[in-house]
């Protein structure tokens, strides 16, 4: 029998998966580390307001554009039965929305994607006209007069004026003038104000610091000063000078965020998520560009997209099986169980999908045990067993959030059916063959689905797996390899260890 | 060095011609046992009509029970049977195995002296018909069968269960045998891993070669402490025969038979193994391979008898045990069977 074919199938399996890796890291520039991804923000603004019902509603709002450190991708908006126009005004954009009757209380959202691009430079910014008609009521007046002086005297150009005056303004060192101009005023006009009098152009603008995950965030002022063409940032809140790479500038033109008639009770809140992409994915996400030759997995929707990233993790799974049983001779209860476990792990984190792992199957043994004396038919006991895992996934569950414990919730990303098999199947193992082969099956599952999770947790495996539809051809040609291995196993080095003895 | 104390190298396997888990999977198992023939070996109802057919002896056969609903009639089936064993038809790995040695009024009793109840016996039926016991927890069959008197001549050997005879049969010829004592420790079951001893056989002669328990070389059975030295086969020819007829009977080039001696119809086929364990190396204390690769180059269309004769002739080897009546003499260095 030759095997001629056998190894022509592998080596045709490997040449194709290594030629359209290849293929797609030089013609896409997909990079082969996660290191050279590239990190997109999607930003969601949500606008609510009560539309009064007796006049027509106009909201306008700013809206943010190419800036530094940020590369506008994509803009979407959801806005059911509102007219819709985008308008550049006073060199900002703002979006219109409009609509003749509304009730009630209204939601309007905008989503935008940023690309976060390190080079990326902003269209040139004019410096505000300073305003001239600045007028102080008494005693507000020299105050001051004489909160500028102060900051003058101990300062060389318009950022260092600007951090002294914000630094008198703060905490440790507000003096009496700043106290009494905090009582009339807010922080934010108020700096403006004081820079402007003394002849620096500055402005207020809104930014939002993106961080991952959050919600209902909404948006900060900072002052923008400006010295000749540069311009930089001041928090008004600590004086800190400079930009923060994670602040997004949403309106920067010194107009209102947000601008709401025939509504009361307006407001905007903002949610935001980070995720990878591919520098080139994200480079064409924004030219819109979607070719049948672009055959891959970010050409799908984005839900979709995160399905198949595990998805296309399980044959790295299945290999970690592979190799524990063919070359190290592992035994498991049930060949891919720990693959399911170890997805699982994935969604709980290991140690607590351990500590969980073991308390259902623990428990379940004990009921399990109890269920045997009923003299059940299989088909009914398992199915007992399963609503007995279910019972216990619940009970832990409620336990673990009483006692504050969040991470247990995680336990419900166990499958349940695969739960109460294995449960099953080591409770009739412990029966006919004692604890011991309970602890060895049992042990080598776990010790398979740690090492499988750790496999498909890696980053790296992560992103080749998902990026590189190839390396499935190539798993394959060295799964059919280790298919043909008929050396001896790791174990049965120690198995047969006695008969080499005399 | 200490944590390697208990593993040895693959180049010292090699030599000693052991056979793994993968090389009996892909090499023998996927080469020569076809897997449409599997079902004649995976169901022991089955292999017990071919094997009537085949003129080979089998236990009796007190009836099969195949619904639910049968359950209820088990205890008329049982009238007048004092010992029978109940065991699925396709149960693996001795699986779902229950041993009634006599009844006694309404009580069943194990050879261990666990007396069971109608019920317990009605629920393990249940049970074996579930699926409870088989591959893949298919619904199953339960098959009764009268209980093998075993041949007094081995009592001294055995603890409780039956012991029974594991011959590896490959293109027909006998290879390797052993038989698997039950003891305490595995429970009556003739299981190696469970506990039971295995004594590697000399295939020429039926003679005792080696004994192991535990993956352990032992002299002796480790209840009754009678030694294993003297142990040997009757109708060992016998049963060399039928085991070989079983080539021509399933077909399958590779599999592990499992026969008992009875009292009063000598050797008889218990069953058939397509997937036999590689435990029986260790009972031998020799690898598998030389002897493989040996039957591999034989022609084929052989009779069973030649085959046999054939196997005795290169398979002969001298016993490893010590002899307690002989002195207790250390066993000097065994030179290798003749299986160039």
């Amino acid at each position: 029998m030759s095997r001629l074919p056998f190894y022509l199938i592998v080596g045709l399996l490997l040449v194709a998966g290594v030629a359209l890796s290849v293929h797609r890291h030089v013609q896409f520039e997909v990079p082969w580390t996660p290191g050279e991804q590239r990190e997109v923000w999607e930003v969601e603004s949500q606008i609510t307001f009560t539309a009064t019902g007796d006049a027509p509603v106009l909201v306008d709002m700013a809206l943010p554009t190419n800036q530094r450190g940020f590369r506008l991708l994509t803009e979407n908006t959801a806005s059911p039965g509102y007219g819709l126009s985008f308008v550049q005004e006073n060199g900002g954009r703002r979006a219109q929305w409009s609509i003749r009757e509304a009730v009630g209380s209204q939601q309007l959202y905008y989503t935008a994607q940023f690309l976060v691009a390190p080079g990326s430079r902003p269209p040139e910014i004019s410096p505000p006209p300073l305003r001239e008609d600045i007028v102080w009521e008494r005693p507000y007046d020299t105050a001051a007069v004489q909160v500028i002086e102060r900051a003058w005297g101990r300062s060389a150009n318009s950022f260092t004026f600007a951090r002294e005056l914000i630094r008198d303004f703060g905490d440790e060192r507000q003096g009496e003038n700043a106290r009494l101009l905090l009582t009339q005023y807010e922080r934010g006009p108020l700096l403006v104000r004081l820079l402007n009098q003394a002849g620096v152009p500055a402005r207020e603008v809104s930014g939002l610091l993106l961080e991952d995950g959050r919600r209902r965030q909404s948006l900060m002022t900072w002052v923008q000063v400006f010295d000749d063409d540069e311009w930089t940032l001041f928090d008004p809140r600590s004086g800190e000078q400079g930009h923060p790479d994670n602040l997004l500038l949403w309106e920067s033109t010194g107009q209102a965020v947000l601008e709401v008639q025939g509504g009361t009770n307006s407001g905007v809140t903002f949610s935001m998520l980070t995720h990878n992409q591919p520098a080139a994915a994200a480079v064409r996400n924004q030219l819109d560009e979607d070719s049948l030759l672009n055959f891959s997995i970010h050409s799908l929707p984005l839900e979709d997209q995160a399905l198949f990233q595990t998805i296309l993790l399980i044959p790295i799974g299945a290999l970690v099986v592979v190799l524990l049983r063919v070359l190290v001779g592992i035994k498991t209860s049930g060949t891919f169980m720990p693959v399911l476990i170890a997805l699982a792990f994935i969604q709980t984190t290991l140690v607590t999908g351990l500590v969980g792992f073991l308390l259902v199957v623990a428990v379940g043994l004990v009921i399990r045990n109890y269920l045997s004396y009923l003299n059940l038919l299989l088909v009914a006991r398992v199915t007992a067993v399963i609503i007995t895992v279910i019972a216990i996934i619940s009970a832990f569950s409620v336990l673990s959030y009483r006692f504050g414990l969040n991470a247990g919730l995680t336990i419900t990303f166990f499958p349940m059916i695969i739960l109460s098999w294995t449960i099953e199947r080591m409770s009739i193992l412990w029966e006919e063959e004692g604890p011991k082969q309970v602890l060895i099956q049992g042990g080598g599952s776990l010790v398979t689905a740690i090492l499988a999770y750790l496999a498909m947790n890696n980053p790296w495996i992560r992103h080749i797996t998902f990026n590189f539809l190839g390396v499935q051809l190539i798993l394959m040609a060295m799964i059919l390899l280790l298919g043909n291995y008929t050396g001896y196993r790791l174990l049965e080095l120690r198995r047969f260890k006695p008969v080499t003895e005399d | 060095m200490k944590a390697l104390a208990g593993w040895t190298s693959p180049g010292k396997l090699r030599i000693k011609g052991i056979v793994g888990m993968n090389r009996r999977n892909i090499r023998y198992i996927g080469r020569y046992n076809n897997r449409r023939l599997y079902p004649l070996v995976d169901d022991k109802l089955k292999t017990k009509l071919l094997a009537q057919e085949y003129g080979i002896t089998t236990p009796a056969l007190i009836g099969t029970v195949t619904t639910q609903f049968g359950v209820k009639h088990i205890r008329d089936m049982l009238e007048g049977h004092a010992g029978f064993v109940i065991k699925p038809a396709k149960g693996s790995g001795g699986k779902g195995i229950l041993v009634i040695e006599h009844t006694d009024q309404d009580a069943y009793i194990k050879p261990s002296g666990v007396r069971l109840t109608l019920e317990d016996i009605e629920r393990h039926v249940s049970n074996i018909l579930s699926g409870l016991y088989s591959l893949g927890g298919t619904p199953d069959v339960a098959v009764i069968e009268a209980l093998i008197n075993f041949d007094e001549r081995l009592a001294e050997y055995t603890y409780e269960g039956v012991p029974d005879i594991r011959v590896i049969v490959f293109k027909g010829y006998p290879v390797m045998a052993m038989m698997r004592l039950s003891t305490a420790a595995s429970d009556g079951k003739a299981n190696l891993h469970q506990g039971a001893v295995g004594v590697g056989l000399d295939i020429s002669s039926g003679a005792a070669i080696r004994g192991v328990q535990f993956d352990r070389t032992r002299h002796d059975h480790p209840d009754t402490g009678h030694e294993l030295a003297s142990l040997r086969i009757p109708d060992w020819h016998t049963l060399l025969v039928l085991a070989a007829g079983c080539f021509e009977m399933t077909g399958l080039g590779y599999i592990g038979t499992d026969m008992v001696l009875d009292r009063d119809h000598g050797p008889m086929l218990l069953e058939l193994n397509a997937r036999p364990g590689l435990a029986i190396q260790m009972a031998n204390g020799e690898g598998l391979r030389r002897r493989l690769d040996l039957i591999e180059a034989q022609p084929e269309g052989q009779t069973p008898e030649a085959r046999v004769d054939f196997a005795k002739r290169h398979f002969a080897r001298r016993s490893e045990l010590e002899r307690s009546d002989e002195g207790r003499q250390t066993p000097t260095n065994v030179p290798q069977a003749d299986t160039r």
